[in-house]
């Protein structure tokens, strides 16, 4: 190429440049920049410029109240969200579950469907479908609006700046909580997120840790244990402030996790040094209420149930099938519940869990009503269910389900908790995170560490719940 | 200043006029079908990009007050008078000239994409650190037009800029506008549509350097890059960042894919992925 002399010519002209010659190029552009806006821009001084934002951020960023106020916002969110969504819950559930279900089934047997064909669509598909809808529809109409609010108001950046002084702490990069923060919503976005972060070192921790943002697929598990577990313990007046609390707690455990993976990252496979860098505090805006009710309404919450739909509706009707196809004489799904009961029972768990965690790897949407529908069918059949079917039971039943015939305890709801925490991310994230690395190693690492550490923590609860005789 | 907001380029009257011209706008969604012009959208982190690209194409992108929402391009088109554009929302960034991923995406769309024109949206409440940004967003393409966004803001705050003064300044159109509530878009699309189908301004502001030796080892470098690629539109800043080292503009050098600027491969940007992979 004749070109290469250009760069020759370059390399010689540098050379005869002061060796801090790059500073004088960003020099160059502020100090053009000071000298337009110093004769394009006059201020107004008599007008109190800013002082209520920084009033307001002395408050949202300090060292103590920061965090405390940080912990009343979220805790307010959740408990609105649970307190809101209990009767359009049950509701919906009256609707589309007990009496849909079986209008549409009495529908099909008139029509002279074959047994079959009834059981993978209605018992099967729909029911999965319906289930979800009910169960995760009304959460997130009030969940997104709420968050989104948050954040057209401008308090997440001040989440993260809080949050800086931690993630610094952990030899990691700040923007980090900018990603995290996505990753509240789906870690497939808070993945993409991360391309905000210049080093790759510092980007691959905020990619690994990612997952310990819990995410839409797995708020409504956290709420649902929360609700019917936790916030029973406490009595009816406080039961929903008790829930929420839980939910809060999960969440703050998830934090300190993330803090200390990428701590141990940093000191380990991913040594190095942690960039400087500048979070931009944006001024606080009025939030656009009606438009931000429309744009969380119709692009989260749709969406996210648009994708919990299509998961549903295929994994309703796996579970039907491995429910009803018999090898010598037991279903496929009881062989493989029995098979993984003793590791299920040792984390603290039990094997309808594993196998519902397994059929879900798609989407995390979708445990809760697995989790029903397997205890339901290989339970002591004292319900009376055909086999297979989806139960019909409202949130207020399930807590009798899942105890008189799956034989929960607490632990085990405290246990389904930490590892919808902890456990792997969804295929969808770890099809992005090999996208961003395009590293099998790093993928791996992303997948494998939060499970190894799902087992390790469910295991370390179980056994010492056990030793202390409280289960 | 003090209420309401004229483009610094205000045509005859009916032209400029909110309802003739948005009645001249039909949002096309992510149909960019047949397009005329490629137009990018640039600017600082949480400027009101995205409101920007959503006003024109009737998209819903993902919009919220935070910097780092935007890290890939997003896509979608409009027409406007007969003349069909396809939109670019490039990430927020604050210079084009470090290594992050997301500033790589905005510095490849604007030198390899070369856009027909490039919206730098501006925060009007912070002009002077947005200016950095804009400058250099003129050493790589003239055809350029500044929105002046969040002007409620800024007057608000009692900040009064003088947009006449700016765009003589900056040598380019200076639109003040609230995206928020569309004020604005109407002299936007008007003069969007200027830079799209008119030669650019001879006058563009282009960043002298202070330094005498810097400025003259610029000065040769470009001369020689003029020869080697007749028609490259932004010789100076290639200039640079040869002189700087930079190994993705020494390799658009050395495999000759710097001449298609010249030559006007508006179609260049769009064949590389948008998210490259960490490094």
């Amino acid at each position: 190429m004749s070109n290469a002399h250009l760069l020759d010519q370059a390399a010689a002209l540098r050379d005869d440049l002061p060796a801090d010659f790059q500073d004088g190029i960003v020099e160059s552009i502020y100090a053009d920049a000071a000298a337009i806006s110093s004769h394009t821009v006059s201020r107004d001084s008599q007008r109190a410029r800013l002082t209520a934002d920084r009033l307001l951020d002395r408050a949202l960023t300090h060292r103590v109240w920061g965090f405390a106020v940080m912990g009343v916002l979220f805790f307010a969110v959740f408990w609105f969200t649970i307190v809101g969504a209990a009767a359009p819950s049950a509701w919906l559930y009256t609707l589309l579950v007990d009496n849909g279900h079986a209008w549409l089934r009495d529908g099909f047997v008139a029509l002279g469907s074959p047994a079959w064909l009834t059981g993978i669509l209605i018992d099967g598909a729909y029911l999965g479908t319906a289930w979800v809808t009910a169960v995760m529809l009304p959460p997130m109409a009030i969940f997104f609006p709420l968050f989104t609010l948050l954040e057209d108001f401008g308090y997440l950046p001040r989440v993260a700046f809080n949050l800086d002084r931690l993630f610094s702490a952990a030899g990691t990069h700040g923007k980090q909580s900018l990603s995290m923060m996505m990753g509240y919503g789906c870690n497939a976005a808070g993945v993409t997120a991360t391309r905000i972060i210049d080093s790759p070192r510092e980007r691959l921790i905020a990619i690994i840790t990612n997952n310990f943002s819990i995410c839409n697929g797995r708020w409504p598990t956290l709420i649902l244990m929360g609700t019917i577990f936790i916030g029973a313990l406490a009595p009816p007046a406080l039961g929903s402030v008790v829930a929420a609390g839980s939910v809060v707690t999960v969440a703050v455990i998830g934090v300190l996790t993330t803090l200390l993976v990428s701590w141990a990252l940093s000191k380990t496979v991913l040594r190095g040094q942690t960039s400087a860098y500048s979070l931009e505090l944006p001024p606080y805006r009025r939030p656009q209420l009606w438009r931000t009710l429309h744009t969380s309404l119709i692009d989260r919450t749709l969406f996210v149930l648009r994708r919990a739909l299509l998961m549903a509706a295929p994994a309703g009707a796996v579970i039907w099938l491995i429910s009803n196809v018999d090898v010598g004489g037991t279903s496929v799904a009881a062989h493989v519940v029995g098979a993984l009961d003793p590791l299920g029972l040792a984390l603290g768990l039990n094997g309808v869990i594993l196998l519902a965690y397994i059929v879900a790897i798609p989407a995390n949407e979708i445990i809760i009503p697995t989790i029903l529908m397997l205890t339901m069918t290989l339970g002591s059949g004292m319900s009376g269910a055909q086999n297979g079917v989806m139960i019909e039971l409202g949130p207020a039943q399930t807590e009798t389900v899942l105890i008189q015939i799956g034989g929960w305890t607490l632990l085990t709801a405290i246990n389904l908790m930490l590892f919808s925490l902890l456990h792997n991310p969804c295929s969808t994230t770890i099809l992005t995170i090999w996208n961003e690395t395009k590293s099998l190693k790093w993928t791996s690492l992303a997948t494998l560490l939060p499970l190894t550490l799902a087992f390790a923590v469910t295991f370390l609860t179980a056994t010492v719940a056990r030793l202390a005789g409280w289960v | 200043m003090t209420s309401g907001f004229q483009a610094s380029s205000a045509g005859p009257a009916c032209t400029s006029c909110a309802i003739y011209n948005s009645a001249n706008l039909a949002k096309l969604g992510v149909e960019t079908g047949d397009y005329d012009y490629v137009a990018a959208v640039a600017g600082n982190p949480n400027t009101g990009k995205s409101t920007v690209f959503n006003a024109l194409t009737g998209l819903r992108q993902h919009v919220g007050n935070w910097p780092g929402k935007t890290v890939a391009r997003a896509e979608g088109g409009f027409t406007y008078r007969g003349l069909g554009y396809k939109l670019v929302d490039l990430p927020g960034t604050y210079s084009l000239l470090s290594t992050s991923n997301d500033e790589e995406i905005a510095r490849d769309f604007l030198l390899f994409g070369r856009p027909d024109v490039t919206i730098a949206v501006v925060d009007s409440t912070r002009l002077e650190r947005n200016l950095n940004l804009v400058l250099q967003i003129l050493q790589i393409t003239d055809r350029v037009v500044v929105a002046l966004n969040l002007m409620d803001e800024s007057q608000r705050h009692g900040i009064t800029i003088d947009v006449r003064h700016l765009g003589r300044e900056l040598g380019v159109p200076v639109v003040p506008m609230a995206a928020r509530k569309g004020e604005g878009l109407p002299e936007l699309l008007e003069a969007v549509e200027q830079v799209a189908t008119r030669q650019p301004a001879t006058s563009v502001r282009r960043v002298k350097q202070r330094n005498a030796a810097l400025e003259r080892a610029v000065a040769t470098l470009s001369d020689k890059l003029g020869q080697a690629f007749p028609g490259l539109p932004n010789t100076r800043w290639v200039a640079l960042r040869l002189l700087e080292g930079d190994p993705s503009t020494e390799q658009a050098v050395r495999d000759g894919t710097l001449g298609d600027l010249g030559r006007g491969a508006a179609e260049a940007g769009s064949a590389r992925p948008t998210g490259t992979a960490a490094r």
